[in-house]
């Protein structure tokens, strides 16, 4: 049976107050009070599209007993490289096998249902996965109505064939529209936003139905028997859609405008994720994606569609928010802000792409070394071994320790170092089963560190070289043990 | 089989500048001040000079790479000239390329120079440096202060002691230094504190705070070296002879096995423990007259008096605050000022150790002179807690 065999999720922890945003801009639009209610999902400072995109992958991939993944898409509109091949760092990320398809599918906040719907077709009748990623950290000029609604957020999905789906795949209609509500030219920053009105009346209120009365001709599905409807256009366009079609009103799911903010081309997906999560076996699912056009896809709840789905989950991550109120550092993130950062910050970051080439499996990956002789597991993999007791040459096996425990020996914050946002907190971590390293600590603060802490491992940005344009990835030590842990039921 | 170097070299001449925030200095200008002070002590010329090693750290914002810049400054006689770098423990490094010459025979009379101009970045602390095109893939993003803070966390867990106490000991290391600093009229940072001014500073890298760093200095120090036997023939009565010189570098067990927990180091007890063999000395505690060891910062001086067997594990904390290193303490530690206040301008720091040893054995340290000391350590630490060159040196009155 066609469908979704897995979906996680992933929600950067900062949720940037609306008011916060407000109270800083009103003063030039005062309109802007009116949407000051609610928080918004803001990425860390060493945070993007990527670093989300694995994050949610690998909750996505923690429930674990899956076919093999070998096909790999990636949605977005605000992947860090226009070149450089995005989803192939994910996989690298996910250490996924390099003999595999991968995709970036992006230019439309279709891109995330579009690439589920070419994952869905393509995967009929045949054994293995795909994933389908979609992620977007959506950049907004200071004072503009969408600073206050987008959000950033990543979802995740595996379909395959298999016996017990969590929604089995009904069918999908498509339609392209050149309507244009917003673009962004190729050397903008910033989207170009027509007036929303103009949209809802005759973009939401007219193409999205036919999408929708297109998806019931091919299903066979009445709009009346929809369960849960996952449209991303706005809780009224949506209610108004629903009643255009015919649906239950009480089927229009949550946007998660409140707590997540709209995160564009991934927002469908994670709009599924959070419902898949909730849904009750036989439900009739129709997820809608928006953006020149709609695509619109129709899923039957499974038997297992009330069991937790992934490690974490979208629900768990949109729970795990911490509020922030703190919109200059907002505005720093998001080099929105001349700001002076000292003369530590003016340091070459060149990457020589050569060395990074030959230490990729380590620096993406995570993967160290283990002696075949002694069984040390170590970072980084050398030709001998660490283990004074030992010291075997050549001897060590490809190790990996992302997805490894860990607990903190020593650590430190370091005011003198340029960090994004100081002060930098890193230390020295050892790993469950051996291996330790220095790393650097994400998501961190005074009362959530100490020695002996436990700790897990995430992918990051670790350096940005504005001067080249190059992200540098590594990974990271945050607080709290793994989710699939967390989801012992003795959470802290 | 190895014999040792203990007393196979003697210092004919030591030298160093006034260390500090130089700003009307170049680093040659630096390096003839030093130079000249140890020439006249040593009583030879410039030509008499058979090879020289040249210690200097960061090219960065230094003198460049190679032995050139030495050999040019002094207008050496077309000699060997040999430039080494092994981060802060240079100077010492330096020192031991021109004692292994000496006692190897290849040359009689050997210059060890060190300096560090480090005031032309622009900026406070340590320059940005650069760590080679792999290691900047991975490793975290760190300070010299971030690295060494962790020591209080990890010797505070082992030791169970409470982070308030440990932080005193830590204030009153500094006190301790300022106060000697204030009878050397060389140092960078002459000026009284106490320990409340410590616990007060800002924070650098949680624990340590302003006052728990060392001051970042211009500086050069020199020794002329030869063996005893050319020292008396050039009309030397006293000298000071080498006893025990060893360096012990990581080899990255620390930073990739779980057998280190973080608290010590453990290059300077492996150094330490060759060198005491070395010097022939049993009791270190009772045997050492006095020593500089590389305060860096508060902490590092703190876990270096164990790392070198002078107060037992988990103790040092509560010796320091006894008064034990203290000028008039059992065994006075920094009576120079130290790295804290003397200062440290890189390449030259495990040179300026010596020549307080230097000349306290020589009973030439003015105010500052101890009452009759017989041995002398000095510790050199390059590098971090979890990866550094340690060396450990120990000189004394030839017999």
């Amino acid at each position: 049976m066609l469908g979704i065999a897995a979906c996680g999720g992933y929600v950067p922890r900062l949720r940037l107050a609306r008011r916060a945003i407000v109270e800083a801009n009103a003063w030039f639009n005062p309109g802007l009070r009116s949407h000051a209610a609610g928080e918004r999902a803001i990425c860390n400072w060493d945070e993007d599209a990527l670093t989300m995109a694995v994050e949610a992958a690998r909750d996505c991939l923690s429930c674990g007993g899956l076919p093999e993944v070998d096909t790999l898409f990636l949605a977005s509109t605000t992947l860090p490289f226009l070149e450089r091949h995005n989803a192939g760092v994910v996989r690298a990320a996910l250490a996924l096998p390099e003999h595999m398809m991968t995709l970036d599918i992006t230019a439309s906040q279709r891109a995330g249902t579009s690439a589920l719907i070419a994952a869905l077709q393509a995967r009929r009748g045949r054994p293995g996965a795909a994933m389908v990623v979609a992620a977007e950290q959506r950049r907004a000029k200071a004072a503009s109505a969408q600073e206050l609604s987008y959000g950033d957020a990543a979802a995740a999905l595996v379909v395959a064939e298999t016996s017990a789906p969590i929604a089995e795949f009904l069918g999908a209609h498509q339609v392209a529209v050149d309507f244009v509500d917003h673009y962004r030219g190729q050397h903008e920053s910033f989207d170009y936003q027509w007036e929303e009105r103009w949209i809802r009346d005759e973009g939401y209120l007219k193409i999205v139905p036919s999408a929708l009365r297109g998806l019931a001709a091919a299903t066979g599905i009445d709009a009346a028997k929809f369960g849960r409807l996952v449209i991303p256009t706005g809780r009224s366009a949506a209610q108004a859609i629903a009643k255009a079609v015919g649906a239950p009103p009480q089927s229009v799911c949550d946007d998660l405008a409140q707590g997540v903010g709209d995160s564009g081309a991934a927002h469908p997906l994670v709009m599924l994720a959070h419902a898949l999560e909730q849904a009750r076996p036989g439900e009739i699912i129709v997820v809608v994606g928006w953006g020149q056009g709609c695509d619109a896809i129709a899923f039957r709840a499974g038997a297992a569609a009330t069991r937790r789905r992934a490690a974490g989950g979208i629900g768990q991550s949109i729970a795990r928010g911490v509020a922030d109120s703190n919109y200059m550092r907002y505005l720093a993130f998001n080099r929105l802000l001349v700001q002076e950062q000292g003369m530590r910050a003016e340091a070459d970051r060149q990457t020589a792409l050569s060395a990074f080439y030959r230490h990729r499996d380590m620096v993406t990956a995570l993967v160290g070394g283990r002696c075949t002789r002694c069984g040390t597991p170590q970072f980084p993999a050398t030709g001998v071994c660490v283990n004074p007791e030992c010291r075997a040459r050549g001897e060590q096996e490809p190790y990996r320790f992302a997805d490894l425990l860990a607990h903190v020996q020593s650590w430190t914050a370091d005011n003198l170092t340029y960090c994004p946002d100081p002060p930098q907190y890193f230390g020295m971590v050892v790993f469950e089963g051996g291996g330790r390293m220095m790393v650097d600590f994400a998501d961190v603060d005074r009362e959530t560190i100490a020695t002996g802490a436990p700790v897990r491992m995430v992918f990051r940005v670790k350096e940005r070289d504005l001067r080249r344009g190059f992200v540098k990835y590594f990974w990271k030590a945050v607080p709290g043990r793994a989710p699939a842990e967390e989801n012992g039921g003795d959470r802290d | 089989m190895a014999t040792g170097i203990r007393d196979k070299v003697a210092v004919l001449g030591m030298g160093c500048s006034r260390f500090g925030e130089r700003w009307d200095k170049d680093a040659e200008d630096l390096m003839l001040e030093a130079f000249d002070e140890c020439l006249v002590d040593a009583g030879i010329e410039t030509s008499h000079i058979d090879a020289a090693w040249f210690a200097t750290a960061m090219d960065e914002v230094n003198v460049g790479k190679s032995a050139m810049p030495l050999a040019m400054a002094l207008r050496l006689p077309l000699i060997p000239v040999t430039r080494v770098e092994n981060l802060c423990a240079s100077g010492t490094e330096a020192f031991r390329g021109a004692v292994y010459a000496v006692a190897s025979g290849a040359a009689d009379i050997v210059l060890a120079l060190g300096v560090e101009k480090l005031k032309d970045t622009g900026y406070g602390g340590l320059p940005q440096r650069a760590r080679g095109v792999t290691n900047a893939l991975f490793i975290p993003n760190l300070s010299a202060p971030g690295c060494f803070a962790q020591l209080a966390s990890a010797y505070a867990a082992r030791h169970r002691v409470a982070p308030a106490d440990l932080k005193r000991a830590m204030a009153q290391i500094s006190v301790k230094s300022h106060d000697n600093a204030l009878e050397n009229p060389r140092a960078h940072l002459r000026r009284k504190i106490d320990i409340d001014a410590v616990l007060r500073a800002p924070i650098v890298a949680e624990p340590l705070g302003l006052y728990d760093c060392c001051g970042v200095s211009d500086g050069a120090a020199a020794a002329i070296v030869t063996t005893p036997e050319l020292a008396r023939s050039l009309g030397k009565t006293d000298l000071v002879s080498v006893k025990a010189l060893q360096i012990a570098v990581s080899n990255g067990q620390e930073a990739g096995h779980n057998s280190w927990d973080g608290s010590y180091v453990l290059t300077t007890r492996r150094a330490a423990e060759r060198a005491y063999a070395e010097a022939g000395i049993r009791k270190p505690e009772a045997e050492i007259s006095m020593l500089e060891c590389h305060d860096c910062f508060s902490i590092t001086e703190l876990v270096t008096l164990e790392d070198l067997g002078l107060s037992p594990d988990g103790k040092a904390w509560r010796d320091v605050l006894d008064g034990r290193y203290n000028a008039d303490g059992a065994q006075p530690c920094q009576i120079d000022g130290g790295l804290k206040c003397f200062g440290h301008p890189i390449g030259a720091s495990g040179l300026r150790m010596l020549y307080e040893m230097y000349n306290q054995l020589l009973g030439r340290a003015g105010k500052r002179q101890l009452a009759s000391p017989r041995l002398g350590l000095t510790h050199n630490l390059g590098g971090f807690p979890y990866q550094n060159i340690s060396s450990v040196c120990v000189v004394g009155m030839l017999a």
